[in-house]
């Protein structure tokens, strides 16, 4: 921390920016792919499955551990690069 | 030996860990009783949280749930996984950044009214108690199959043993039994899922298998689903993939329900009051995420579990003739939660989508408990799901009955009825606090209020309704007010439990056209969640902002650590 100055506001900016991406694809994949698109995904296959009810059971809980992993590792550098750490 | 040797074995096995564990982490302030001391490491925390947060209903019921529903099982497979990314983002790293014991507390002391507090804690109360009453009928249900004694006795051993850890340990013994108890059932649900997975499809990983082409039986080089929809369509059911056809709930209730289990999630007392017990804010986001690690193993295993089970189902019963029926039909038709009636009189069973001529009445909750029998594997791992499912209903039972006890003792006597009673006399009231949940959860476990998984649903419509809202306007906005927060709380949950309460005992026969919206009570919490949103913040907007030193509490916690102010 030493030698970097605290800058609240500029952390709390970039924490809400981050958000808004997160929680646009948060709801993207699971209300767009999983419920409203559902039903036009499920033309396409992968594997064994209708595509929409992939997304619906599996990919959108992949995703929301991939959308947390992105949010703790950002995080954890803008507290650095905001010296809020 | 035995199934019931094996069960005797493994559930006896895990009930001692489970016991040596409270012992060993006993503790005698109210900071270890409350929040563990605050020294859980992050990947332990999520691994506690997984165990707290899965419960009867996602064990024992949720894969049932689902290969009833087909598609619509995605309500609970996304409903109960997408709420941890709301709970990371918007209030695990605050909360615990503002520390203390309880959510109420937070509540109380960012609306800077003991009012708020109280009906926080209220709310605490009763969603708690919901909740919990699923979790005890769910001890009951494992008992009486597995160990063959009395539903009742079954919740009573259930009680005692809950009883002497959560009084013993608080949340330290908590949360270690619950990291054990996480390993048990996350164990016990992997290995008949492979097992059965590999059987079927020859792909040992449940979540691809579910995808792949059937190696045995009649369809054998069909894909899975495709056998499945076809086997529907042959039954005159709708088919399992499909969503939102005739038979099966409309885009609008399947949207409102999950965005209510979601919500409802990162607003549960229990599972928020998980991040109090990390030592930092960066270690409670980091918990957030090892916690759906952990969530997720199951919950996507979940619906190729429910696959596995419905296709063996109705390639092991229908048309067969009863007396010809596998011997796990018959020991399950003893507990009256699979049952045959032969309206035609042909002797053999016919399952049918048609009511009239279906002769196959199957619960819900025995998919899962049932599934390693149906499937021919070996006793231990039958004896293991009945563990597991133990360790999934313990769990989650004793992080409620903290909460409970914590409600009790901290937000209502120390805070508002004995301000200066001394720890030592808050830590004995906090354990009594904790006997006497115990006890009623055990009333309702005996006296149970329907399905594990519908009872648990409403939950979290209240907890939704209630606390997310103003939760999040409390760290994210700092014009909203107190009476603002209060408006938001009261009418959030007076709404969505009126509506719950009319059309579940009032009005039960009452159809999706006699909605509002066409949401059932299960999804409704999404509207009563709106409701508390645009009251907390439409009164604040009328009435004075709030004073100085809460502006400034909220710059605080938005901050992981204190800023320096000069450097």
């Amino acid at each position: 921390m030493a030698g970097r100055k605290a800058d609240p506001e500029g952390y709390w900016r970039a924490n809400l920016r981050l958000m808004a991406w997160l929680l646009a694809c948060w709801f993207g994949v699971s209300y767009g792919l999983g419920i409203f698109l559902v039903e036009w995904l499920n033309q396409f296959r992968i594997g064994g499955f209708p595509l929409g009810f992939w997304f619906a059971q599996q990919g959108a809980i992949y995703a929301f551990v991939v959308l947390i992993l992105i949010y703790v590792v950002a995080m954890d550098r803008i507290d650095r690069r905001h010296g809020v750490d | 030996m035995s199934v019931q040797a094996w069960t005797y074995l493994v559930v006896g096995f895990t009930f001692a860990l489970y016991i040596g564990i409270a012992w060993w982490s006993r503790v005698r302030s109210t900071a270890g009783f409350y929040v563990a001391g605050r020294g859980v490491p992050a990947l332990a925390n999520g691994m506690a949280t997984g165990a707290d947060w899965m419960s009867a209903a996602s064990f024992i019921s949720m894969a049932g749930l689902i290969s009833f529903m087909g598609y619509t099982g995605t309500i609970y497979l996304m409903g109960w996984t997408g709420g941890y990314v709301l709970l990371a983002l918007l209030l695990a790293p605050y909360l615990r950044k503002y520390g203390k014991f309880t959510t109420s507390e937070f509540v109380g002391d960012r609306y800077y009214s003991q009012t708020a507090r109280l009906i926080a804690a209220g709310c605490t109360i009763f969603v708690s108690f919901i909740y919990i009453a699923g979790q005890m009928r769910g001890v009951g249900v494992v008992f009486s199959r597995f160990l063959e004694v009395n539903v009742n006795t079954g919740v009573l051993i259930g009680m005692v043993l809950v009883f002497i850890y959560a009084t013993l340990g608080g949340m330290r013994g908590i949360t270690y039994t619950q990291v054990a108890q996480y390993c048990v059932l996350i164990v016990a649900y992997l290995v008949p899922a492979i097992a059965i997975s590999w059987k079927l499809t020859g792909n040992p990983i449940p979540q691809l298998g579910f995808g792949s082409q059937l190696v045995e039986g009649p369809n054998a080089g069909l894909f899975l689903l495709e056998t499945l929809d076809a086997l529907h369509r042959d039954l005159g059911l709708p088919e399992y993939t499909a969503a939102f056809v005739a038979g099966k709930k409309g885009m609008v209730d399947v949207f409102a329900i999950t965005l209510a289990l979601m919500v409802g999630t990162a607003g549960l007392p229990h599972v928020l009051i998980r991040f109090y017990t990390v030592p930092s804010a960066r270690a409670a986001r980091w918990s957030a995420l090892w916690a759906l690690v952990f969530i997720a193993i199951l919950y996507t295993t979940a619906p190729a579990v429910a696959t596995f089970a419905r296709v063996n189902m109705i390639q092991t019963l229908n048309g067969v003739v009863y007396e010809e029926a596998p011997e796990w039909f018959t020991s399950w038709e003893r507990t009256g939660l699979i049952a045959f009636e032969d309206k035609n009189g042909d002797g053999r069973i016919l399952y049918s989508g048609d009511p009239e001529a279906n002769e196959l009445t199957v619960d819900q909750d025995i998919m899962v408990l049932a599934n390693p029998e149906i499937a021919q594997l070996p006793a231990w791992v039958v004896a293991l799901v009945a563990a597991g499912g133990l360790a999934a209903a313990l769990s989650t039972a004793a992080g409620l009955l903290l909460v409970i006890a914590s409600a009790i003792s901290h937000d209502l006597c120390k805070s508002f009825l004995f301000p200066r009673m001394t720890e030592d006399r808050e830590l004995l009231l906090a354990r009594m606090a904790a006997g006497l949940a115990v006890i009623v959860a055990g009333y309702f476990g005996i006296n149970p209020l329907g399905f594990v998984a519908q009872v648990v649903a409403f939950a979290f419509g209240l907890a939704a309704s209630s606390f997310f809202p103003i939760l999040v306007l409390g760290v994210f906005s700092k014009r909203t007010t107190k009476e603002g927060a209060i408006a938001g709380m009261v009418t959030g949950i007076l709404f969505t439990a009126s509506y719950i309460i009319y059309f579940r005992f009032v009005r039960p026969d009452a159809g999706a056209d006699e909605w509002l919206f066409g949401i059932s009570p299960e999804g409704i919490g999404t509207i009563g969640m709106l409701l508390n949103f645009t009251l907390a913040i439409v009164v604040s907007r009328f009435t004075p902002p709030p004073p100085e030193e809460v502006q400034r509490l909220v710059d605080e916690i938005r901050l992981p650590r204190r800023a320096p102010t000069e450097q």
